[in-house]
């Protein structure tokens, strides 16, 4: 069972998809992270080697963020737009998109399921 | 796409002069007028007060250093949203 940042990975699936459960590793970080320190992309998670675990624990640990660290500092970015009042911030606490969509139609991630205004009729011939 | 490094932040030239002298000066009282919401603002405008103009009216600002970085135009906002009845927030 490889542990690796607080958090288990999944031990029949190949390394480079295994690393990806990790938050903040993606595929191509994953690749990176496998390729440096020489393991087969394919290899399976529960087949790496003790050196291998550690080999790679040492590079997340001494170079990237990842898990609690990463999502602190998201929250962060986004609280300083929020104290600062900026546009941005203030799209982030009406929760409505940030970096200028359009919002007339559409926008239904960042607003949320459509929310039916009562009394308004449909057009009827 | 972000602005090229090389060019360095764009400020309007009329803005820093104003900004730069007030700094010689007797310090950061007094409000700065401007219509220039596109310049960035630097670290030696921490401090001072802009009334950033957003189409209709003057809106003050007072910058502290968390906002370095940022335009002026982003702490005007041109729009008004003006919510129906009964809706809260």
């Amino acid at each position: 069972m490889a542990r690796i940042a607080g958090i288990d990975l999944p031990k029949n699936k190949r390394g480079e998809i295994g690393l990806t459960y990790v938050y903040g590793i993606g595929k191509s970080t994953a690749q990176k992270i496998l390729d440096r320190t020489g393991i087969d992309r394919n290899k399976k998670v529960e087949e790496w080697s003790d050196d291998e675990q550690s080999a790679i624990r040492t590079i997340i640990t001494s170079e990237m963020q990842v898990e609690g660290a990463l999502r602190s500092e998201t929250k962060n970015n986004i609280k300083r737009l929020m104290d600062i009042v900026s546009y941005r911030g203030l799209r982030h606490r009406k929760g409505l998109p940030v970096r200028g969509q359009s919002t007339k139609t559409n926008a239904r991630t960042r607003k949320g399921k459509k929310k039916t205004v009562a009394g308004k009729k449909k057009v009827t011939k | 796409m972000a602005r090229s490094i090389k060019k360095g932040p764009y400020i309007e030239t009329k803005l820093l002069r104003k900004v730069d002298k007030m700094n010689a000066g007797d310090g950061k009282k007094g409000v700065i007028k401007t219509w220039s919401r596109r310049s960035t603002i630097t670290p030696d405008f921490v401090g001072h007060t802009f009334a950033v103009h957003n189409g209709n009216k003057f809106i003050p600002v007072y910058i502290t250093e968390y906002m370095v970085g940022h335009k002026l135009g982003e702490f005007s906002p041109t729009r008004n949203f003006k919510a129906h009845s009964g809706n809260k927030r």
